[in-house]
């Protein structure tokens, strides 16, 4: 009889685990579904699970030269996120280090400085008038690097944690004895050991950089500096946005009537969203560590 | 004397590896910090920033004249309230039912996917939101409702409160359910096994072991997210509902109204007084907030 009991609850467990599962990837499946869905079907019976017409035209549009600026978007994510992240790993680093090293002077002084980032900051207003009117950054490159996502507090703490509970004092002694430089130790020894963390916090600070649309939003204007998330940002307010591209591009302005935007808005979403699950899975348990790691103070 | 000296020479390299951080942070965090005072002046595009004259407290009078201060700092507060207590609970709900599963690998196969809506962008979860609610080619209205008493999702305010909560907690709960899970496993399984010796069941076990061992956790989690009620997530409310002037009244929180009055209205002082408030009640509860972590359990406090 229990051990009945017992069978019951598990299948009741799963069935639980299930479905809160398939809440999670059904949505997903909406937009895959209908960036394959025959435009005149979308027209008709709105977006659907089980579309009547399939078509993969969207596609063959946007890689077809319709979606020039998608393709370029595409450039200007992948540039971003690895220059953003290889700089931003890098910067965390140079400054975890130091921080983790007990013998250092004034160390709890620049512990609270990066510290007390987190607990104030001065908002958007500030912010925004400084980089525009100081650093003029508006409709450049590094609009879409530089504010807010280089460098980020908690990323410092989470790595210097972890040099500090996973490297033992004995083993820098021991460079050190053998003559190496602060450099050589970092190179050689620390970071070397601290690969699980950095794959950790690259997977973070790289999605981060590749989902951000925020500086994009505030600092660009121009269209030759729009990510990917940018243009979908855009595409959402403004359906002609692509098809304005292809028009002056022809130089047929008519063109934009027939254009399949339905469909083609939910395929530009769909390729915004392809690269973070092609690049989760193997990622997946660095990820559930970073946030077991850090994550009550995230 | 040069012993001294050269205590200090050895430490330079270390020094010099922080460089680059801190110019970063100053220039990122600390300046914009000093920039608050833009709240009490007169902000002019050609004075610029230093040069601009004081004007007291005006900003903000003009900031609460009419009900639109009010109307976002109560969005803030009680969007926050429901997502703290809704979230907390389905995520302890989600951790424990993660702890019940016995195979390793259906287990991961289960946090790998509740944390699928963590990863993506806001503007693509945009782009699903649009795909159910668009009023003529949304799933809803087609398929659900067969066309028929269709409903105008983004000029109804009355929907929003219902759809921004989902949300957040479809895009959210996988996150801290990871957080409870982590805590669950550190529990000490002999107490389980003693428990069930003494013939409790299942509930009896989750209600008088893990959640009392959950209890620190909860405790800490809970008064961080209050330490943070007066920001909220700008894409959640600006992008979801697409920037909706007619969803205002239940959508406009304190960063979206930021983000409006500099950049679409060009209402640098009303702004900038926003943001003063913000950061100014935002860091009085983070430092309260982290006061009190600190008292019950001060290895997860941020200082």
């Amino acid at each position: 009889m229990n051990m009945k009991k017992m069978k019951y609850a598990t299948v009741i467990l799963h069935l639980a685990l299930i479905i809160l599962c398939f809440i999670c990837i059904v949505p997903f499946l909406l937009i895959v579904v209908s960036s394959f869905t025959d435009e005149t079907t979308l027209m008709i019976n709105g977006y659907s699970f089980f579309p009547e017409k399939l078509s993969t035209y969207a596609y063959t549009y946007i890689l077809g030269g319709g979606g020039v600026k998608v393709l370029h978007g595409y450039v200007v994510s992948i540039g971003v996120t690895l220059i953003g992240t290889a700089t931003s790993i890098i910067l965390t680093i140079l400054f975890a280090y130091p921080l983790s090293r007990r013998d250092l002077p004034l160390r709890n002084i620049f512990a609270f400085f990066v510290f007390f980032t987190m607990l104030f900051n001065g908002g958007l207003v500030p912010s925004y008038m400084m980089w525009t009117k100081v650093f003029h950054i508006k409709n450049t490159f590094g609009a879409l690097l530089v504010p807010n996502l280089l460098l980020n507090a908690f990323y410092i703490i989470m790595m210097r944690t972890y040099f500090t509970t996973t490297i033992p004092t004995e083993l820098l002694e021991a460079v050190k004895i053998d003559g190496g430089s602060e450099v050589t130790t970092l190179s050689k020894v620390i970071i070397p050991l601290a690969k699980p963390m950095i794959s950790t916090l690259a997977f973070m600070i790289g999605l981060g950089y590749w989902n951000d649309w925020m500086n994009g939003l505030y600092y660009v204007t121009d269209s030759k500096y729009f990510s990917v998330q940018n243009i979908l940002n855009r595409m959402l307010s403004d359906v002609q946005f692509l098809s304005s591209a292809a028009a002056t591009q022809s130089g047929i302005s008519s063109v934009t009537s027939n254009l399949p935007t339905t469909g083609v808005r939910m395929s530009v979403a769909v390729i915004g969203l392809l690269p973070i699950l092609m690049a989760y899975p193997f990622f997946q348990k660095y990820l559930v560590k970073g946030i077991m790691i850090g994550g009550v103070k995230g | 004397m040069p012993h001294k000296k050269n205590k200090w020479r050895r430490y330079i390299p270390l020094y010099m590896m922080m460089l680059p951080g801190t110019i970063y942070l100053i220039i990122n965090n600390y300046i914009p910090m000093g920039g608050l005072v833009l709240a009490f002046k007169k902000f002019n595009y050609s004075l610029g920033m230093i040069k601009s004259p004081w004007n007291g407290l005006s900003n903000f009078k003009f900031l609460f004249i009419g009900a639109d201060a009010w109307k976002m700092i109560r969005n803030t507060l009680g969007y926050n309230f429901v997502f703290i207590v809704l979230g907390t609970t389905l995520a302890i709900i989600v951790a424990i039912l993660l702890n019940e599963v016995a195979g390793r690998k259906a287990r991961k196969l289960y946090q790998t996917i509740i944390l699928v809506p963590y990863l993506i962008s806001t503007v693509i979860v945009s782009y699903i939101v649009y795909a159910f609610l668009s009023q003529d080619n949304g799933f809803i209205n087609h398929t659900l409702l067969r066309g028929e008493n269709a409903i105008s999702w983004y000029t109804s305010p009355k929907y929003w409160p219902f759809i921004l909560t989902f949300v957040q907690l479809w895009k959210s709960f996988g996150y801290s359910s990871i957080i409870y899970f982590a805590t669950i496993i550190g529990i000490d399984p002999t107490y389980y096994e003693a428990a069930s010796i003494d013939g409790a069941g299942k509930l009896k076990q989750v209600v008088s072991i893990t959640l009392p061992c959950l209890k620190p956790t909860i405790i800490t989690l809970t008064l961080l997210s209050i330490g943070r009620v007066f920001y909220s997530d700008f894409g959640l409310f600006y992008q979801i509902p697409m920037g909706a002037g007619t969803l205002l009244d239940v959508t406009q929180t304190i960063d979206t109204y930021v983000y409006r009055a500099l950049l679409v209205s060009n209402d640098v002082g009303r702004a900038a007084a926003a943001g003063f408030l913000q950061s100014l009640l935002g860091f009085i509860l983070v430092y309260g907030a982290n006061l009190m972590v600190n008292k019950i359990d001060k290895e997860n406090a941020l200082f």
